[in-house]
Formats: structure tokens, C-alpha cells, sequence
């Protein structure tokens, strides 16, 4: 297995943000973790990549425990760090460095690898996003969706196994959000394990073989896309989908609605 | 009640929004002006750092105001041959230098102990003080701002870390910078959504309590950013010692730079002494 989680709880200032989750993600698999907004998506991604450490429960990456102890060992940390990737809802947080060329090869460079692989590995990377007329720009001068191709690009460069996306459509314009989907999409060829947390349910056959719905940092279900997009009242009770109302040949018309890009 | 200016200009939030702009105006002419195509815009930026630095040597061991002087007038020189304006430099370097020195120099004009200046309060000996201390602050500020206009930040810091500046000094510099910006542009869109939901010109009070509640929400936003950031950081692989790409090189232009510099420096030291 590539994650297992068993009995995990997180607090924080006094709200549970996961609470008892047990789960196991395989190798390969593309994960949608879904749920509205506080639902513990986005803590559940934070978990995974070992940035922060549940109060009790344990959660494992490949047999080996995630754990504050165990990523201080030098040997663990780096070849965890080089399999697990995360890109950050705000790509604000991820820029940090001066130009874009730097930020994206901050990753290796922190991995150690040599100075010439780093320089071809970041042209790379730039240049398969179709960002390589931004390498020498400042990185908060740049539109948003600008911004999450290069945080995208300073994960991907590390071509890591395993790649952890918190939200990675929102806030973006139609045109990327579709090219953001199909990055995902066709990403290491189908080899490479995809979590992605969500609540947007427009492409989530095309983006995961695999969901799991949360709600309150519980674990409310589990199943291929198709059967959860078919639960009607599962996607109401954890608001993931809503009553529309609109006018329809003159009369008031009602129909259950969700958010994506696709038109269904 | 208070009353209605729906114009009303100079107030809070107008005062509050406009310094929260030029704050961001002036980074964006530091970066744009670091573009051109300048005599030190053209050079390495390690040989920049060092004939800073060498200059300010010379500048702070000077004994003669003439010195001080020669090297203002190259500063200018090399200002206007990088394109960079003298309006700025006079903004955004001699201002606030003048200010600064000026507090301490002018008190020292009357209070140095020496020969009244034709029979008035002030002292040769407190004049010569007070010229010396305000022409190594602005010839200082002016040195400094021409290395931050002729060069990218990215270059500045990188260039530190081969003169040995420790790593987690240049660190920090580099996300405060980054940070900085950030958070003018956090203020800048807090101060505009406010402005927008106001119908009229706010009370002292009501300043006052806006004033104390910003701060707060900024401080909170900070230490939220500052939390991801480290996260962020700590995804990518980061364990407290940060690696840099240094990929400079010296042509023959910054061979002859470096040299320039260093006997310009030599000879300002030993005519100053």
C-alpha cells in the first residue's frame, strides 16, 4: 500500500479537523478526496505529506511510518520528499523564491542534485507547462493562473511518485482549468499515484478511479466515481451538490446542480 | 453623525491606500530599472557588491569632504550612464538620508565647541562636523540604492552568499522581501475593500479602531502565511540549509570594473587620509 491511515486524529485550537480516519490508498491509484469546504481535505493532504502529525492513530507511506521522529532521519526525509509531491490551494505560499527559474529548481536544489541535471531538468519542466518566457520574471507579478503553473511546475520538476493537489482548479479561468485537467490527466502516463482534494465534481471520472468522501473529518463513503456521483443524497447531506432553481418555459424549475467545468 | 464626503480626500483610508501604493510603485521601478540596458546594469553582480562596499569604505574613512564629494559625483556619474534617474535618487535615497542625518547634524552645527561662523550661533567646527556627517549619510544611500536599482535581488542575494553573508541571512532578506510585497498588496486590497463599503469620512474614533483591527487582521494573515510558507518550504525538501544555483560569469568588462573599482577605492582611501 502507499498510505495507510489507522485510527488518525488531528486538532487544532480546539477543532477536530480529522477524526478516527482509517484508509488505504494503493500504488498507481488516482484519489479524489472530496468534500465541501472544512470538510478535512486539505488537512488530510497536509497529513499525507508529513507536514503535520496527527495526535493520535498513525498513518504509513509505503510501510514506513510518517512521523515527526522518523523525518529528522536524513536518509527517510529525503527520499520521502523526493516521492511525494504537494501543490498548495494558494500558490502564494509555494512562491517564495525571486524569479521563477529559482523557485522551480529550489526543490532539487534542496534534494541535492547536481547544479547542470537541475538547469536542463528546470528548462524542461518550463517548458513542457509553456512557461518558459516566464523563467526570469519575479513571481508575484504574475496572473493566478500563471502562478499555478509554476507552483505546479516546482513540484513536477521533482518528478515525484506520488502527487498531492489541494484544489488545483480553483480560482483558475476556464481555459486553465481545462488544460490543469489535462495535465492531470495524462501526468507520468497513468503510472504515477494522483490524490487530489476537491469539491469540484465536473471531471472526477476523468481526474480519479477512486473517491472518498469526508465530512467533518470523518470518513462518510467510499467507491468509484460513477456510484458516488449517482448518490444523490450522499452529495447533499456533505454539500457537495445543491438545489437550482431557474426559469424554465415559464415555469420555476428545479434540479440538483454541482460545480465544474464540464458540461453535463 | 458624521458628515457625508463622498469625495472626501486625505483621509485614513485614502492616506493609508496611497502610501500602501507608492510602496508598491517603488519596487516595481526598483525591478524595471534593473532591466535596462545601463553601464552597471551590464556588469556581474559580485563586482557591483564589492565596488559598493569598497566605496563605502572610503567614503566612512575619508577625513576630507572633497573626497566625500568626488566619490557623490561618481555615484551620479554611474546613476545617470545605468538610466536611472536622478528624480529618483533625490526620492528615494537623498530624502530620506538628509532627514535622518540632518536630526543629528544640525543640533551638532550650534553645539560643537569652536569659532562662531560671522559672529552667529554656529561653529566652523560644527559645520565641518555636521557637512561631513550628512555627505557620507547621502553619498552612503546613494551607493547603496544604485546597487539595488542596477541589480535583480535574486543577483544581490546570491552574490552575498559567495562573499560568505551566512545562508539563513540571505534566506530570511529573500522571503522578508518576497513577504513584504506580499503583504503591501494583502493591506493594499483590505484598505480598497473597506474604502468600498464607506459612504462617509470616518471619525477619529472610528480611524483609530480601524487602524488597531487592521493591524490585527494583517498580523494574523502573516503569521497564517508565514506557517504555510515554512509547510510549503518543508514539502519541497527544505531542512533548515538552503542551496542556491550561483551561475555568474566574469567577461572581461567586469575584470575591468573590478579593477576600476579597487583603485578608485585605493586612491579615495589614501587622498582622504
Amino acid at each position: 500500500m502507499l498510505f495507510e491511515l489507522a485510527g488518525l486524529t488531528y486538532r487544532y485550537e480546539g477543532v477536530t479537523a480529522i477524526d478516527g480516519l482509517s484508509l488505504a490508498i494503493p500504488e498507481g491509484s488516482r484519489i479524489a478526496l472530496l468534500g465541501a469546504n472544512g470538510s478535512g481535505k486539505s488537512t488530510l493532504l497536509r497529513l499525507l505529506d508529513g507536514l503535520i502529525f496527527g495526535q493520535s492513530g498513525t498513518i504509513t507511506f509505503c510501510g514506513d511510518e510518517i512521523s515527526e521522529e522518523h523525518l529528522l532521519d536524513d536518509a527517510f526525509a529525503l527520499a520521502f520528499r523526493r516521492s511525494v509531491g504537494m501543490v498548495f490551494q494558494n500558490p502564494d505560499v509555494q512562491l517564495f523564491n525571486p524569479t521563477v527559474f529559482d523557485e522551480v529548481a529550489f526543490g532539487p536544489l534542496q534534494l541535492r542534485w547536481r547544479k547542470t541535471d537541475i538547469r536542463d531538468r528546470v528548462d524542461d519542466i518550463l517548458d513542457r507547462l509553456r512557461i518558459g518566457h516566464l523563467r526570469n520574471r519575479v513571481p508575484q507579478r504574475l496572473s493566478g493562473g500563471e502562478k499555478k503553473r509554476v507552483a505546479l511546475a516546482s513540484v513536477l520538476v521533482l518528478d515525484p511518485a506520488v502527487l498531492l493537489l489541494d484544489e488545483p482548479t480553483a480560482a483558475l479561468d476556464p481555459l486553465s482549468q481545462s488544460e490543469m485537467i489535462d495535465l492531470m490527466v495524462e501526468w507520468g502516463g497513468g503510472s504515477k499515484s494522483v490524490i487530489t482534494a476537491t469539491h469540484e465534481l465536473g471531471d472526477l471520472e476523468s481526474i480519479a478511479d477512486q473517491c472518498f468522501v469526508l465530512d467533518g473529518g470523518k470518513l462518510v463513503a467510499e467507491g468509484r466515481p460513477e456510484a458516488i456521483l449517482a448518490d444523490t443524497e450522499l452529495l447533499r447531506r456533505t454539500n457537495l451538490i445543491h438545489k437550482h432553481r431557474h426559469g424554465h418555459r415559464g415555469s420555476l424549475h428545479s434540479h440538483s446542480h454541482f460545480h465544474g467545468i464540464s458540461a453535463r | 453623525m458624521s458628515d457625508f464626503h463622498p469625495n472626501a480626500r486625505g483621509g485614513f483610508l485614502e492616506n493609508t491606500l496611497e502610501g500602501l501604493h507608492s510602496a508598491m510603485e517603488r519596487a516595481l521601478y526598483a525591478e524595471s530599472a534593473a532591466q535596462r540596458d545601463g553601464v552597471l546594469q551590464r556588469l556581474d553582480a559580485r563586482v557591483k557588491v564589492a565596488g559598493a562596499l569598497s566605496m563605502l569604505v572610503a567614503v566612512a574613512l575619508s577625513m576630507k569632504l572633497w573626497v566625500i564629494g568626488a566619490i557623490f559625483a561618481l555615484a551620479i556619474a554611474l546613476a545617470v550612464t545605468s538610466l536611472i534617474t536622478i528624480g529618483a535618487l533625490a526620492g528615494r535615497a537623498w530624502l530620506g538620508a538628509l532627514i535622518f542625518s540632518g536630526v543629528i547634524a544640525i543640533p551638532a552645527v550650534f553645539l560643537t565647541p569652536g569659532a562662531p561662523v560671522f559672529g552667529s550661533p554656529m561653529t566652523v567646527q560644527g559645520l565641518r562636523t555636521g557637512s561631513f556627517l550628512i555627505m557620507r549619510a547621502v553619498t552612503a544611500s546613494t551607493l547603496i540604492f544604485l546597487l539595488a536599482y542596477s541589480t535583480p535581488w535574486s543577483h544581490i542575494l546570491k552574490a552575498l552568499r559567495i562573499f560568505r553573508v551566512p545562508v539563513v541571512f540571505v534566506v530570511i532578506l529573500g522571503m522578508t522581501t518576497r513577504y513584504i510585497l506580499l503583504l503591501l498588496e494583502t493591506a493594499h486590497d483590505m484598505f480598497l475593500s473597506r474604502k468600498s463599503r464607506r459612504v462617509n469620512r470616518l471619525t477619529p474614533a472610528e480611524t483609530r479602531r480601524l487602524a488597531i483591527s487592521s493591524s490585527g487582521v494583517l498580523l494574523h494573515k502573516t503569521l497564517h502565511l508565514s506557517g504555510e510558507v515554512y509547510q510549503a518550504m518543508q514539502s519541497r525538501g527544505f531542512r533548515g540549509e538552503v542551496y542556491l544555483l550561483d551561475d555568474f560569469r566574469m567577461r572581461s568588462r567586469d575584470w575591468f570594473a573590478t579593477g576600476a573599482f579597487a583603485t578608485l577605492a585605493a586612491a579615495f582611501i589614501f587622498l582622504g587620509r
